[in-house]
C-alpha cells in the first residue's frame, strides 16, 4: 500500500480525528435479562430467554447499568437527558439473535460534554458528542476458508454469552487543529477514558479481553478546505495501536490524495502484525438500520434528584488525582504516566501512605516489584508484598541495618514465601556487618591479595579504591556497606578521601 | 395521504433480505399504501394537545436490581438450534457478496 511519510503528509494536509470508544460495563448481569455477565464461561452457557430472543420473553433495563452511564456522563461533563428512550438498530447478522440491537438513536442519555487530556504538555480539549446505553452482540467464529475472517468463510459459529451485556458508547465531536499530534492525542484520549472508566468502577476496561474497544475515524484536508472524506478503523485493541492506525491512516491518505485519488468512506481493519489498515465494509451507502422506539422498554427519565446523587458519588477524576500526586511527589508529567501505564499508581501511592518515601515507594514499585510481576504474569499489586512489608525494609535500610542489595535479597525470600522482612532477615542472617573488626580484617586480606592496586590508592589514584571495595563486599558476601569500607580503606592507607 | 413508491418497496425488501420481482413491486406498493393508510387514521383523530406516545402504558424507570442469576442450561438453551458445533450456534456463510 502506498504511503507517504507522516511528517511530509502533515506539511500538506490536516488531520481531523473522531473516536468512538465502547465500554463494557461491570455489573454483575446483563442489560435486559440477569443471565452473568461472567467473562470466560463456556459457550452459550450464560443465556437465558430474554438474551436468545425466545418468543414471549420481556427485557427490563439493570439500574445499575443505568447508574453507571450517567455517572459517566457526569464524569465527561455532559447533560443528563430529562427523559430518553431506547431504540431497535435493525440488521441482520446473527451476532444478536433479536436480528436488532437494543441502542439509543436520537435520544442518547448524555450529550454535549468534554474531557481534557495532555499530550507532551499541551491540554487538548476533546468535545463529546454522545454517550448512549446499548447491549453488547454475540461473539462470532468464522470457519472454513483460508484466514477465518468473515470473507470467504464457509460458515460461522456463534456463542450468545456476550449478548446483552451493558455497553456504552462514548462518541466525541470532531477533533481539529492537533496536526502531528493527531496519533498521540487519539491514544491519549483513550487511556483517559480507560483511567476514568477505572476510577468510577464501572469496567475493568482491558482492551485485551474487549472491554474497552475503540474505533478511530479519520479525515484529511488541504489546509483552507472543507473536511474530507473519513474512514472508520476498527480493530484497535490496544493503546498503542490507536496511535498507529490514527498514524498509519493519515500516511494511507495523503499518498491517496497526493496521486489525485479519492479517499473511499468505507470501515477498515486494522491489521496488528504491520501496523496498516485493511479496507472492509463501504460505507458509501447510508447504513438504514430502521431505528424505532423500543415498544418492550418504558422511557428512561432520571430524577434531578437522583442525577444529583449520583453526582456525589463520583470519585477524584484521574488528572486532578495525578496533578495531586505528581505535586505531592515532586516528579513530572513522564514519570507519572509511567507508573499509571505500568499500572502501579494505586499500589505507590499505598506505599507512599505506609510511610515510605515516594521516590523509594516509586523506585521498588516500577524496578524489582514490576520485573517480579511479569515474570509471574500477574500484577504488580498481586504480587506476595505488603506495603508494610516495603515500610519495615526502608526502616531497616535507613537504620544502616540492610543496604539496597541485602534489601533485594529480603524482598526476594518474601516474594518467594518465606515470610516478613524481619523473619527472613532473622533466617537468612542478612545483616550489613557493622562491626568495624571484620571489616578491617577483609580490607586488609584483599591489599595483600592486590599490593600494586595498594600503591596506586597510596599515590592518590583514588578510583582505584573500587577494586579493592569490590573485593571486600565479596568476600561479605554482600552484607557490608560500601560506603564505610571505603571509608576504612583509605584511613588504612592513609589517604585523604 | 401516504403514497409508497415502487423504489421504496425495493428498499424495503432489500432491508429485510426479500427477493421480490420487478414485476410485483407496483402490487405491493398498492397493498402496503392501503395499510399504511388505514394506520394514518388515528393521526386524523389525534387533537393538537396529544402528544404522540411509543408505549401505550405510563410507566416511567421499570428497572431490575443487578443480581445474576441461572439462565437456561445449554441444552435447553440450544434444543432448537437448526445446526450445533462446538457447543455453538452454526449459521450458514453471512457475507456472499464482496
Ligand atoms: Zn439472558
Amino acid at each position: 500500500m502506498k504511503t507517504v511519510p507522516f511528517e511530509e503528509a502533515l506539511t500538506r494536509y490536516e488531520p481531523v480525528i473522531g473516536l468512538e470508544v465502547h465500554v463494557e460495563l461491570g455489573t454483575q448481569s446483563k442489560m435486559f435479562c440477569s443471565c452473568s455477565t461472567n467473562f470466560g464461561a463456556e459457550p452459550n452457557t450464560q443465556v437465558c430467554p430474554v438474551c436468545l430472543a425466545l418468543p414471549g420473553a420481556m427485557p427490563v433495563a439493570n439500574r445499575a447499568a443505568i447508574e453507571s452511564i450517567i455517572r459517566i456522563g457526569l464524569a465527561l461533563n455532559c447533560s443528563i437527558a430529562e427523559w430518553c428512550r431506547m431504540a431497535r438498530k435493525n440488521y441482520f447478522y446473527p451476532d444478536m439473535p433479536k436480528d436488532y440491537q437494543i441502542s439509543q438513536y436520537d435520544e442518547p442519555i448524555c450529550t454535549d460534554g468534554y474531557l481534557d487530556v495532555t499530550v507532551d504538555g499541551k491540554v487538548v480539549r476533546v468535545e463529546i458528542e454522545r454517550v448512549h446505553m446499548e447491549e453488547d452482540t454475540g461473539k462470532l467464529t468464522h470457519s472454513g476458508g483460508a484466514t477465518g475472517r468473515i470473507h470467504g468463510a464457509d460458515y460461522s459459529v456463534v456463542d450468545y454469552n456476550r449478548a446483552g451485556i451493558p455497553l456504552v458508547e462514548i462518541v466525541t465531536k470532531t477533533v481539529v487543529g492537533t496536526g502531528a499530534l493527531a496519533p498521540a492525542v487519539a491514544r491519549a484520549y483513550v487511556a483517559e477514558i480507560r483511567d476514568l472508566m477505572r476510577a468510577l468502577g464501572v469496567s475493568d476496561v482491558k482492551m485485551e479481553e474487549g472491554s474497552l474497544r475503540c474505533d478511530a475515524n479519520l479525515s484529511l484536508n488541504r489546509p483552507g478546505d472543507p473536511w474530507g472524506t473519513r474512514t472508520e478503523t476498527k480493530n484497535v485493541n490496544s493503546l498503542r495501536s490507536v496511535e498507529r492506525a490514527v498514524r498509519f491512516e493519515i500516511e494511507r491518505q495523503a499518498a491517496v490524495l497526493d496521486d489525485g485519488g479519492r479517499v473511499h468512506q468505507e470501515t477498515r481493519h486494522f491489521q496488528e502484525g504491520d501496523g496498516t489498515t485493511a479496507p472492509g465494509r463501504s460505507k458509501e451507502q447510508a447504513e438504514d438500520y430502521r431505528y424505532f422506539p423500543e415498544p418492550d422498554l418504558v422511557p428512561i427519565a432520571p430524577s434531578r434528584e437522583w442525577v444529583e446523587e449520583l453526582r456525589l458519588t463520583l470519585p477524584e477524576l484521574p488528572s486532578v488525582r495525578r496533578a495531586r500526586l505528581a505535586e505531592a511527589w515532586v516528579i513530572g508529567e513522564f514519570e507519572m504516566a509511567t507508573l499509571v501505564n505500568a499500572g502501579i499508581l494505586d499500589i505507590v501511592e499505598e506505599t507512599v501512605a505506609a510511610g515510605v518515601a515516594p521516590d523509594a515507594a516509586r523506585k521498588w514499585w516500577s524496578g524489582e516489584f514490576t520485573r517480579a510481576a511479569s515474570e509471574r504474569g500477574v500484577e504488580p499489586a498481586d504480587l506476595p508484598v505488603t506495603s508494610a512489608d516495603i515500610a519495615r525494609v526502608e526502616e531497616l535500610i535507613a537504620s544502616g541495618a540492610l543496604n539496597d542489595k541485602l534489601a533485594r535479597q529480603v524482598f526476594e525470600a518474601v516474594l518467594a514465601g518465606e515470610g516478613s522482612p524481619d523473619e527472613v532477615v532473622a533466617a537468612r542472617g542478612l545483616a550489613v556487618v557493622s562491626d568495624d573488626g571484620p571489616l578491617l580484617e577483609a580490607i586488609d586480606a584483599a591489599l595483600a591479595e592486590q599490593p600494586d592496586v595498594a600503591e596506586k590508592i597510596r599515590s592518590g589514584k583514588l578510583q582505584a579504591a573500587g577494586a579493592i571495595v569490590g573485593a571486600v563486599m565479596k568476600t561479605t558476601r554482600g552484607q557490608a556497606d560500601a560506603g564505610r569500607v571505603r571509608e576504612l580503606l583509605l584511613e588504612r592507607l592513609g589517604v585523604e578521601g | 395521504m401516504t403514497s409508497i413508491s415502487r423504489a421504496d418497496v425495493a428498499h424495503l425488501a432489500r432491508l429485510a433480505r426479500l427477493a421480490i420481482p420487478e414485476d410485483q413491486l407496483d402490487h405491493y406498493a398498492e397493498q402496503l399504501d392501503v395499510i399504511l393508510q388505514s394506520v394514518a387514521r388515528v393521526g386524523e383523530v389525534a387533537a393538537a394537545d396529544v402528544p404522540a406516545m411509543s408505549h401505550p402504558v405510563p410507566l416511567l424507570n421499570v428497572f431490575r436490581e443487578d443480581i445474576a442469576r441461572p439462565g437456561l442450561d445449554r441444552e435447553a438453551a440450544m434444543a432448537a438450534a437448526p445446526a450445533i458445533e462446538d457447543d455453538r450456534f452454526r449459521v450458514p456463510r453471512i457475507l456472499d457478496e464482496e
